[in-house]
């Protein structure tokens, strides 16, 4: 039951950081895919792999960190077989990252306007002086801002207006896939709300697909169409969101969804007693099965793969 | 017999920058605000604001870390900075305070037993050593760590979430009449989150602490608070019990608040507002009247003209907002008379030392 085709086959996706200590497995085979159009939530406590997906999937992993197996086709190119010129290339016109506090990654001395010559002269394209300041003005526009903006310096810009400067260099080269690692993290709630639906209008105004990494679930529920849950390198569930919320299937995002407060009633505070395992010598097994209140003999010696148990829901549990 | 409050905050107006040989208005971060904390019956109270609400400098006033530019910080009646050293150690056991950041409060070099060990070792809490271990072991079953996992390990051994109820442990350790918290969860996990604030509010149930917690998160403050203050850029917009602000708010500017909060629900779409994008520009001093107008979709003449005072909506609620003009008027330094009184729970004390 796939109504639309997938943009990206992500599948056996293995991302190592070595250590003195050995092999952290910080991302442990993982397989999805992400279809046209939609909005995809990654959610996972910090440590889950959820960012390092995000940099494996635009190939800037770096040492000590290591891909080591996994293909990642995006609209029927294989990323990780072009070459490095290729792959350059590729990211922000194919695939363009928001990353995490990517407002502190805009260059304080130059104006808003030479940030995105920059990318837009980095892919070869260079405007003339009028195409430039009208594109300019489009992108702005875009994500809600005035084209004033583009003179002005970062600091004379608010936390919100530098993370849409930020979307907006992201989809200056009209990217399929957009990659938003925790976009709102540093910001106030108001303000969330207002990169976010930026975020949303960018995405059906250019059709791509947006993959939003987070740990917030109520914006995972107000924002996407599908979720990842990810435990200790594993994504564990795969569901709508919908479904999700309804009925969640892995024990761990039963629990997850449990420990959200409500605005609604007040009640004792849940949390999911334990810790995740260290991803260094990762045991056998199901990497819940210390914290989860259904683990039985099998969950410690075999690890349980991602299946679709309903229809469009996937979880790695060997309840299902 | 009337006594003084245990920590009061008395039209405390805290500005910074500026001010050297008068040049240039400063920021004000605060602004007369008022806040009074009562030992008995203890309570927890939210504070909720954004960035820029000034809610950390509130914190660091009500620690006596900074001192007001005008109005006073008082401790059991006295002003803080005119504290005998008697009174000064009694207020540093008396307050305590959990911070934000779990791994920058450690020293990396010590094993973390030295963060309990030290206020046993110079409050004197224990006389021997076996007492002192004992006192530790305690409190660290009080929030819910096992000693043995926790004790003779070092910082990067342990998780953000034991480090950061390490910290409550230590809190707990001298017995506190009122804890001050620093949004103490803003930098764990989800799962971990809970788990904080459910030791937090353990504290107050068992030990009859009184707690003022301070964050940006409006459902955690909902969740653990009697009382809440929404502040906006240094003033307080809402106030008074927990229910009618948060299911009923009346503050323009507090139903933009919670209208902002993504809820956990894909079937309650989230509320949209209308409002002008980036009305965020820092309030220079001498600005007249609401802070919110400019932001504010009900806003009126008189917003421009005049600073709102508080209007008593409902019995145990106050809001800032010439909407309610016609309802009578509250000083802000009475603002306990709209706050929740709680039932005192009943209070169990530590043994060992105790």
């Amino acid at each position: 039951m796939t109504p639309t085709p997938a943009l990206l086959e992500v599948s056996d996706l293995r991302v190592h950081y070595h250590t003195s200590r050995g092999a952290v497995q910080a991302v442990n085979g993982i397989s999805f895919s992400i279809r046209e159009g939609e909005r995809f939530g990654l959610v996972g406590e910090s440590g889950s792999g959820k960012s390092t997906i995000a940099l494996a999937l635009l190939r800037l992993i770096r040492p000590p960190g290591k891909i080591e197996t996994g293909r990642v086709v995006l609209d029927g190119v294989a990323l990780r077989d072009l070459s490095e010129e290729g792959m350059r290339r590729a990211r922000l016109a194919g695939i363009a990252l928001v990353a995490q506090g990517a407002m502190n990654s805009l260059n304080p001395i130059l104006r808003v306007k030479e940030q995105i010559r920059d990318g837009l002269n980095d892919h070869g394209l260079r405007l003339s002086g009028k195409a430039f300041e009208t594109r300019v003005a489009e992108l702005l526009a875009s994500v809600g801002l005035k084209r004033d903006v583009a003179d002005l310096f970062p600091h004379e810009l608010s936390g919100g207006m530098k993370q849409r400067v930020c979307i907006a260099i992201a989809i200056s080269l009209k990217p399929k896939l957009i990659i938003a690692d925790e976009p709102t993290s540093a910001l106030d709630v108001v303000v969330q709300r207002q990169v976010m639906d930026t975020l949303v209008a960018v995405q059906s105004q250019l059709g791509a697909s947006v993959i939003l990494i987070g740990h917030d679930m109520g914006l995972m529920a107000q924002v996407v169409n599908r979720v990842g849950i990810m435990y200790a390198g594993d994504l564990v569930e795969v569901s709508p969101v919908a479904d999700l919320f309804r009925e969640p299937l892995h024990p761990y995002s039963q629990l997850l969804i449990a420990s959200l407060p409500s605005l609604h009633q007040k009640e004792a505070f849940q949390g999911i007693p334990g810790l995740p395992p260290s991803l260094l010598n990762r045991p056998a097994g199901c990497p819940f099965r210390s914290r989860c209140p259904h683990a039985m003999e099998r969950c410690a010696v075999e690890t349980p793969p991602l299946r679709e148990v309903r229809p469009d829901q996937r979880v790695a549990c060997h309840l299902y | 017999m009337e006594t003084a409050p245990l920590l009061e905050a008395i039209h405390a107006t805290k500005v910074f920058g500026g001010g050297f040989l008068g040049k240039g208005a400063g920021t004000v971060a605060l602004n007369n605000f008022s806040l009074r904390v009562d030992a008995e019956p203890p309570a927890i109270t939210a504070i909720v604001g954004e960035s820029g609400s000034g809610k950390t400098t509130l914190a660091r006033l009500l620690l006596g870390l900074a001192a007001p530019t005008t109005g006073e910080v008082r401790y059991r009646g006295k002003d803080l900075r005119g504290l005998s050293r008697e009174e000064r150690r009694r207020f540093l056991r008396d307050v305590q305070v959990i911070f934000q950041d779990p791994y920058e409060v450690y020293n990396p070099f010590y094993k973390v037993d030295h963060v309990l060990s030290t206020p046993i070792a110079k409050f004197g809490l224990a006389k021997s050593k076996d007492e002192a271990r004992a006192l530790m072991e305690e409190t660290l079953n009080a929030v819910g760590l096992r000693p043995e996992e926790t004790l003779g390990r070092h910082p990067h051994q342990l998780s953000g979430g034991q480090r950061q109820r390490i910290m409550v442990a230590r809190a707990l350790l001298l017995q506190p009449r009122l804890i001050i918290a620093d949004e103490p969860v803003s930098m764990v996990d989800a799962s971990l989150r809970a788990t904080i604030l459910e030791s937090l509010r353990q504290l107050h149930l068992r030990f009859g602490i009184s707690i003022v917690y301070i964050t940006h998160d409006l459902t955690t403050a909902y969740q653990i608070g009697h009382n809440i203050v929404v502040m906006y850029r240094g003033e307080v917009a809402e106030a008074g019990d927990v229910e009618p602000v948060v299911k009923t708010p009346r503050h323009p500017y507090t139903q933009l608040l919670i209208g902002s909060i993504p809820s956990a629900d894909p079937n309650q779409p989230w509320q949209r507002h209308e409002l002008p994008v980036d009305a965020a520009a820092p309030v220079a001093t001498g600005a007249v009247g609401c802070k919110f107008a400019g932001r504010c979709p009900c806003e009126m003449p008189v917003c421009r003209e005049a600073v709102p005072p508080l209007f008593r909506t409902e019995s145990r609620q106050v809001a800032a907002c010439f909407l309610y003009r016609d309802r009578p008027t509250l000083d802000g330094a009475d603002l306990d008379r709209v706050m929740a009184v709680p039932a005192s729970p009943p209070v169990h004390t530590l043994v060992a030392g105790g």
